[in-house]
């Protein structure tokens, strides 16, 4: 029968999915989508130890907090991809370089 | 029952990973938006089996029906028809590989290394449960979420109305 | 006992327990919830500036505070009655620093006398402020100070006290430069600011010092701590006069009592909340509150202090003729008197002088400020810029203003000593204590001088401006005296009030024995840790000394020689605490009781005596007209020029002090200006002519190595900037990677 660690692999697999699309991908709404399949792999963490661990629905609530960050997040972060596509005529962040040393 | 539920599992799994490889790894990022949708199913099916029905319907209706439909919205409005097949991966994707496989390898390490307690929770429908943490328990980051909800809808209003009114 | 059993977790109390702390709360968060409101919303938005929740606050605290009095207090009649409520406010490791409110006989007291008088002072204010064009920031002031004091009372703790101690500061300082226009308000808050900033360092170390030994800072448990031998001898001498420092201050004791007269320039519903019955009593309530752990040592330099804070203010005050200013130095006088009671052990007297002085003292200014209001009124009249303040424009008001005198009289004789007022019982039971302690320890003699002295003084110059006030002609002129007026019944109810707790019925049935009535039974002199520990001491010689016992002769000699020092040890531990028995123990301690007995028999007997005394001198010469004040001012000659300015110690510290800072920085300046300058330029001259030398070396060799380095520079500019590329992904990038070489040395 699967088991925590099934679980906890699927999520770190995501997890580390998630960080290679926000490290290399060039647009903006990619990223999003790195940052979405991470918290993903946290909220599935949670659940599984809620499951199989701690015995309690905390780690549930731990989930449902995140799906309300995550819509909050994408929001906001959509629109300021539109303001930066505004301002650069692009959605790639390579472009958006006003940091640079 | 069980080699069933075994076999359905293995194939959430594989979902799972190999739909997000795709949103991860595909040039055009239409195809990584619609990737998404699977992996979002994929994680709502490992929710079911997990015991967590509430989360597995939220999970559809929330992803699925409105964050999902926010970024494909974004792709729309952000790509232009022409640079629909440009590559999506930065020039440091080779680099980027080796820290995110040490990463990974450590995660994997950890998570097979590592004896962790166990306690099983008993199989049942969990959304009274959680209506009743939220209101108890979590009432005041439940109330601060819905605050920080409400900041976000403004803010990204309003940003999006400085998008408008520059124009 | 004084280490008694706390009750800890208000869920854990009975339900009556559990309403008093919420009760205590009440009263405290009332006043800071107006002062918010006052100080934000109260000009604009309210109606009447908003005095009315200031009001509400206060009056609603008091209701409950006599509530929680009669149920608790005279309710309970338990002399040990005490019950705390605690919570964790900061946990660092294993160390929690738990604060909360404690309710006793002392705090319980303290509460009502502070928020009734406060309460009073309100409804008085409303009168005396009307039409000033901050009136409603003076509400709001006066709630946050009744905040902070309240707080200090109900604190158990000595950090929170602390922190309470320093806001009461604080808002003493917003209220004496209320008017802060005037410079000399502005200065005098400032001043009294500065001294007691001075003596609350003092008080910090103090506390460092408790922390320190004990590694709490909870009363009782400090207490205990000592009672327990974490801290004695020299170290708890220390930390018991580095925390009565911030009772100098705060009670203007002698080094530090500049403060309080110029205090004076706030209003003077001010002076009588804060330089009579609540802040400058903070002082004696933390002695009280730390009477238990002070050493004799500590207690002696306390007594010193507190005597001769006692005369020496009474005799500023004979020679003053600012009305507000003799009522100033009478509080110093009568400060000094408590601190003295506590320096020689008489507890139950010093705190007992501290309430009826609150409530005579506040009656006194705010009949001081009744007379000023009208004075004010009167030479406005007549247009003219005198002082009206000054006694020698008044004279002959008892005709106008009645209800003033009469009230303003029966604080005076309360405050002068005469029997049958509530001054005369707590006075001589002070006067009785320092007594007993000189015929404990004769060389002490002139601590009772001290206190027999300032209570002639203080019946003599009580009545000399009782009688320049409102006796013989008023002397501004008839046109003025149309003007006069009886204050309005905001201002003359408070009077009557106050007046009439300055009789000695509120506080014991018996006007000659106050130890008979329940302030006395109530307040017993606590045992003094320092003292159990030294009787623990000596029971533990005398157990060595038994089995020492043998047949050995030469150790006879020694169990002799311990048996010897056994009994001088109980000997000198019976004495003191014969000085410190009340005269309400019942019996049981030997020749000390005795002692006291006949010490308060004696002191009564003088103290009517000196009181009758200092009467008549003062009727003879400014009722009578028998003496002529001004021979008498010319055959004093200097000693009547010293009282008349203060002993010039605004001028010592003038010069000393402030003068040296400004000699120092003079010598500083000048120093700086001659050698240093002058060393400078020389230098420079010498580096000029080196400078030429050095020209063309510079020019070849060392701009080569700067443009070496230069060079060395940029190369390592352009290495890491090929790190900045402005790009977050990079960054995360970086980041990551060292995650994971930190995850991989680490973990794996």
């Amino acid at each position: 029968m699967h088991c925590l660690d099934s679980y906890l692999f699927v999520s770190a697999a995501m997890f580390v999915l998630g960080l290679l699309a926000v490290v290399t991908r060039k647009n903006a709404v990619s990223i999003l989508m790195g940052i979405e399949l991470m918290l993903n792999a946290g909220a599935l963490n949670f659940v599984a130890f809620s499951r199989f661990s701690t015995a309690n629905l905390d780690g549930h609530v731990a989930a449902l907090f995140i799906l309300i960050i995550a819509a909050a997040e994408a929001a906001v972060a959509l629109a300021i991809f539109l303001n930066l596509y505004r301002l650069k005529a692009t959605s790639e962040v390579d472009k958006a370089n006003l940091l640079r040393g | 029952m069980n080699i069933l539920g075994e076999i359905v599992f293995w194939v959430f799994v594989l979902l799972t990973i190999g739909s997000s490889m795709v949103v991860v790894f595909h040039s055009r990022i239409i195809y990584s938006a619609f990737a998404l949708l699977f992996t979002f199913f994929g994680i709502a099916g490992l929710y079911v089996f997990l015991a967590a029905d509430f989360l597995a319907a939220s999970q559809v209706l929330i992803y699925v029906g409105g964050i999902l439909t926010l970024i494909i919205f974004g792709v729309f409005m952000t790509t232009k028809i022409t640079t629909l097949s440009i590559p999506q991966l930065t020039h440091h994707r080779y680099i980027a590989l080796i820290p995110i496989g040490l990463v990974f390898y450590a995660l994997v390490h950890m998570i097979f290394k590592t004896s962790w307690p166990v306690n099983v929770l008993d199989v049942g429908p969990t959304t009274q449960m959680l209506g009743q943490l939220l209101l108890t328990k979590y009432l005041v980051p439940f109330e601060l979420a819905s605050v920080l909800l409400l900041a976000a809808l403004v803010g990204a209003m309003r940003l999006a109305r400085m998008f408008r009114e520059a124009d | 006992m004084y280490l008694r059993q706390f009750a800890v977790g208000a869920l854990e109390n009975s339900n009556i327990d559990n309403i008093m702390f919420q009760l205590a709360i009440y009263i405290l968060l009332a006043p800071l919830v107006a002062f918010t409101i006052n100080i934000f919303w109260g000009k604009r938005y309210l109606p009447r500036g908003g005095d009315w929740i200031s009001i509400t606050a206060i009056w609603s605290g008091c209701a409950f505070a006599l509530y929680m009095f009669f149920t608790k207090v005279l309710g309970n009649y338990d002399p040990n009655y005490f019950q705390s409520w605690q919570f964790d406010w900061i946990r660092w490791g294993d160390y929690q620093l738990r604060i909360g409110i404690a309710l006793d006989n002392v705090s319980l007291i303290m509460l009502v006398v502070v928020t009734l008088v406060s309460s009073l002072i309100h409804l008085y204010s409303t009168a005396y402020m009307k039409g000033d064009p901050k009136y409603h920031r003076f509400f709001a002031f006066l709630s946050f100070f009744s905040f902070s004091m309240i707080g200090l009372v109900l604190a158990d703790n000595l950090l929170i006290i602390f922190c309470f101690w320093e806001l009461v500061g604080l808002s003493s300082y917003f209220l004496i430069g209320f008017w802060h226009e005037k410079d000399s308000a502005a200065n005098a808050a400032k001043k009294a600011f500065v001294a007691n900033r001075i003596g609350d360092v003092g008080m910090l170390i103090g506390i460092l010092l408790v922390f320190t030994a004990m590694g709490t800072l909870n009363v009782t448990e400090v207490i205990a701590g000592v009672a327990a031998g974490k801290m004695g001898g020299m170290a708890l001498t220390i930390a018991g006069l580095c925390l009565f420092c911030g009772a100098i201050g705060k009670s203007a004791q002698f080094p530090l009592h500049v403060w309080l007269p110029d205090a004076m320039e706030g209003p003077t519903p001010v002076s009588a909340l804060i330089h009579a019955a609540t802040m400058v009593a903070a002082g004696v309530y933390l002695v009280v509150r730390i009477f238990a752990i002070l050493t004799p040592e500590a207690s002696l330099v306390i007594a010193y202090i507190g005597g001769f804070t006692a005369l020496f203010a009474a005799t500023i005050a004979v020679a003053q003729y600012d009305i507000k200013r003799v009522l100033a130095y009478s509080t110093l006088s009568q400060l000094g008197y408590m601190v003295m009671a506590l320096g020689v052990g008489s507890y139950t007297a010093g705190f007992f002088h501290l309430v009826t002085h609150a409530m005579f003292k506040a009656c006194l200014f705010l009949g001081s400020g009744s007379v000023i209001h009208a004075m004010h009124g009167a030479l406005h009249h007549i247009h003219s810029h005198d002082d009206a303040q000054d006694m020698r424009f008044m004279g002959g008001l008892k005709k106008y203003m009645p209800v003033t005198f009469i009230t303003f009289l029966i604080a005076t004789v309360s405050l002068s000593g005469v029997p049958l007022t509530s001054g005369f019982m707590s006075k001589d039971a002070i006067l009785g204590g320092s007594l007993a302690y000189f015929m404990m320890h004769p060389q002490h003699w002139l601590l009772p001088v001290f206190g027999f002295g300032a209570a002639i003084l203080t019946a003599f110059y009580m009545f000399r401006l009782v009688y320049m006030t409102f006796f013989g002609e008023f002397k501004s002129g008839p046109e003025a005296a149309t003007a006069l007026h009886e204050s309005p019944r905001a201002m003359t109810i408070p009077l009557i009030v106050l007046g009439a707790l300055s009789i000695f019925v509120f506080y014991s049935f018996n006007p000659f024995n106050p130890a008979s009535g329940w302030f006395s039974t109530l307040n017993p002199q606590p045992d003094r840790a320092y003292e159990q520990l030294q009787a623990v001491a000596a029971h533990d010689t005398h157990a060595e000394a038994k089995s020492h016992d043998s047949h050995s002769k030469h150790e006879a000699v020694e169990k002799a020689e311990h048996n010897d020092s056994h009994g001088t040890v109980v000997e000198s531990h019976g004495e003191e605490h014969g000085e410190e028995v009340h005269a309400t123990d019942a019996g049981g301690h030997g020749g000390g009781h005795d002692v006291h007995h006949t010490a308060h028999l004696i002191a009564m007997v003088i103290s009517i005596i000196l009181a009758t005394l200092g009467i008549l001198i003062a009727t003879m010469g400014y009722y009578w007209h028998k003496i002529d004040p001004n021979v008498w001012k010319k055959r004093l000659g200097p000693v009547y020029l010293g009282m008349y300015h203060k002993w010039w110690w605004d001028e010592i510290y003038e010069y000393t002090f402030i003068g040296g800072t400004k000699l120092t920085a003079n010598i500083l300046a000048w120093f700086d200006g001659a050698v240093i300058d002058g060393l400078v330029n020389f230098v420079a001259t010498i580096g000029r002519f080196v400078s030429v030398v050095h020209g063309w070396f510079d020019l070849y060799v060392v701009d080569g190595l700067v443009n070496l380095t230069a060079w060395i520079v940029g190369i390592f500019g352009r290495f890491t900037r090929l790190f900045q590329g402005g790009q977050i992904q990079r960054y995360v990038l970086y980041t990551i990677a060292l995650v994971a070489v930190f995850i991989i040395l680490k973990v794996l």
